[in-house]
């Protein structure tokens, strides 16, 4: 159980959480430690660290010194019990719901996702007979009405990559528990520094760390978060976290484990079977990207504000999908959630629709055209032909994702030459 | 006053570097009970962890004599480690003041405010709903090797035991 007064502010804790000196050497930053393995002190103290007796290091695939140290940082800044990081946030999701489903469960989703994740819940989880329903969260009340007797949970994206839609979160964390039910939000776009999930209700948090965690697009990477506030014992329906558990020798994760049953048992028996581990090299990277977290948001929503009220004023853009803009139907919730930024990935649309969106990307020269979001640098991309390109129609435009959109992510540049580099794409494309 | 809500680290920290010998009532023979695992863990860090379990009176868990109840324990307790529900804690806690222990311990998910007010009262020290595992190896540093966020942030370099 954590004290409930974080003792230290964010800015300290993203550069100190998880990273006290190295004891054997003194290092002050965090080893890469590039091993699979760990000498056992002699057979009894093995068969403490395999039944979960004692805390230490087995293998690489479970746990891993810089990947703990980036994992304890995440759980600090979110304000949350424990972290497994593992390869990426495709994978979080995979052994996030592989911890909580059984064959025939289900759950809700919002429709507002990241394309790969709609992907993911519609098509790779209908081969472990997971079952999802994708429904519009901007009336939270669509949720209730999509809850079924074996659903398990709920799914939210916030902001929702790639309209950058605000969702009302402790409203849709009440629907969740009112049946008993943990909210997990995908927190990507927005970090730790600008929402807080946990503090509005939310159970469990989702991280691509490859966004603006890590921030430099160096490396992949992934995160589940566990608040350690769902009590998993009063819902008959998560008996895998109370019962003894035939994958682990009969353990009983919630009981023995207590507020980070969770996080025990999507390491002991998800990272261990299904194997998406987070290289130890990836997770230096990602927590010195970590330290600068603070500093470089601040400077992304700054540069964003600026982009979209030009894109805003500008002749040749019929909308900008910006909840940080006065006039977005987000800006309310914008300001409940995220009061220090609107995020800095949102959408536009160019007049001329589809061949006008291509034109425009292909015409930058400072903002690069790529498939992902939460650099350093800005990035610019059409949905509609790449990102959602696997969704049908529909889909798409129920993602935001329709044909005439333009997604950016924008970078800590100089903001009069993003300015200037989409001024003359959006000429270019007229 | 203890805010049982929300306890010091340096409070903690000074319980467990304070006793050394722990009775644990409820202390299970099964080896994949949470009692067992506390057990063995508090054992490999040196201390000395008395069994008490009326179904295992008189047998051996993890080397340790077993006893009935905390009376009948034939040498001085430092601590008694409570492994059962809130309602049977209170007599337990009696129990605990009886027989002159200094701290009362309540695993994970135990509290019972009347019984920590009553040993309070005695001059005991109260914890509850903690495990004693948890937060030993939370301020030790190995907590955080699963990943668990232990609040612990500094620039001190922890000292290592040497073998």
């Amino acid at each position: 159980m954590t004290n409930k007064r974080e003792k230290f502010g964010f800015e300290t804790r993203s550069v100190h959480a998880g990273t006290p000196p190295e004891p054997i050497t003194g290092a002050r930053n965090m080893p890469i430690f590039q091993t699979t393995a760990y000498v056992f002190e002699d057979v009894d103290q093995a068969a403490s660290l395999f039944n979960l007796q004692t805390f230490g290091y087995i293998y690489s695939r479970l746990t891993n010194p810089t990947v703990a140290a980036l994992e304890e940082r995440v759980a600090s800044l979110e304000g949350g019990r424990g972290t497994v990081a593992v390869a990426s946030g495709h994978a979080a999701q995979l052994i996030l719901f592989h911890t909580i489903m059984e064959p025939g469960d289900h759950f809700v989703a919002s429709n507002n996702l990241y394309g790969g994740s709609i992907t993911q819940f519609t098509h790779a989880f209908a081969k472990f007979d997971w079952r999802s329903t994708l429904v519009d969260p901007r009336d939270p009340e669509n949720i209730r009405k999509a809850l079924r007797p074996e659903s398990k949970a709920v799914f939210i994206e916030n902001p929702a990559n790639p309209a950058g839609i605000v969702v009302d979160i402790s409203a849709i964390a009440d629907i969740a528990h009112d049946v008993g039910l943990p909210l997990i939000v995908d927190s990507t776009l927005a970090t730790p520094y600008l929402c807080r999930p946990f503090e509005w209700g939310a159970d469990l948090v989702v991280h691509s760390m490859t966004k603006f965690l890590g921030g430099h697009g160096t490396s992949m990477g992934g995160a589940v978060v566990e608040s350690g506030k769902f009590d998993w014992s009063a819902n008959p329906k998560f008996k895998a976290m109370v019962e003894p558990d035939p994958a682990y020798h009969g353990i009983r994760f919630h009981e023995t484990f207590g507020d980070f049953g969770f996080t025990m048992k999507a390491r002991a028996v998800g990272l261990r079977d299904l194997g998406p581990t987070l290289s130890p090299m990836n997770a230096f990277l990602i927590l010195t990207g970590i330290e600068t977290l603070p500093l470089r948001m601040q400077r992304h929503v700054e540069n964003a504000q600026k982009v979209a009220t030009f894109l805003d004023a500008h002749d040749a853009v019929n909308w900008v999908s910006y909840p940080g803009l006065k006039a977005s139907p987000y800006y309310d919730l914008a300001q409940k959630y995220m009061p220090l930024g609107a995020g800095s990935v949102f959408t536009f649309g160019v007049k001329g629709g589809y061949e006008a969106g291509i034109k425009v990307v292909e015409a930058c020269n400072l903002f690069s055209h790529l498939a992902n979001v939460g650099d350093t640098r800005s990035l610019i991309l059409h949905p509609a032909s790449t990102t959602h390109r696997q969704l049908e129609e529909d889909q798409r435009i129920a993602a935001g994702a329709g044909p005439d959109v333009v997604r950016l992510s924008i970078g800590i540049e100089t903001p009069e030459d993003l300015i200037a580099d989409l001024e003359q794409a959006l000429e270019a494309a007229r | 006053m203890i805010d049982h809500d929300d306890y010091d680290d340096d409070f903690l920290r000074g319980i467990l570097g304070r006793v050394r010998t722990i009775a644990m009532v409820g202390a299970s023979q099964d080896w994949n009970r949470p009692s067992f695992f506390a057990m063995k863990y508090l054992q490999d860090k040196g201390f000395r962890v008395i069994p008490v379990n009326p179904k295992a009176a008189g047998k051996e868990i993890l080397g340790e004599r077993a006893y009935a109840k905390l009376a009948d324990i034939p040498e001085p307790v430092d601590m008694v480690d409570i492994f059962r529900n809130a309602t049977a804690a209170g007599p337990v806690t009696d129990e605990a003041i009886a027989i002159g222990a200094k701290v009362v311990w309540m695993q994970l998910s135990v509290r019972n405010d009347e019984a920590a007010k009553r040993a309070e009262a005695a001059g005991l020290t109260v914890v509850m709903n903690r495990c004693p595992k948890i937060e030993y190896g939370r301020l030790h540093g190995e907590l955080s090797w699963s990943g668990i966020n232990s609040g612990i942030i500094t620039s001190k370099r922890r000292k290592v035991r040497v073998a």
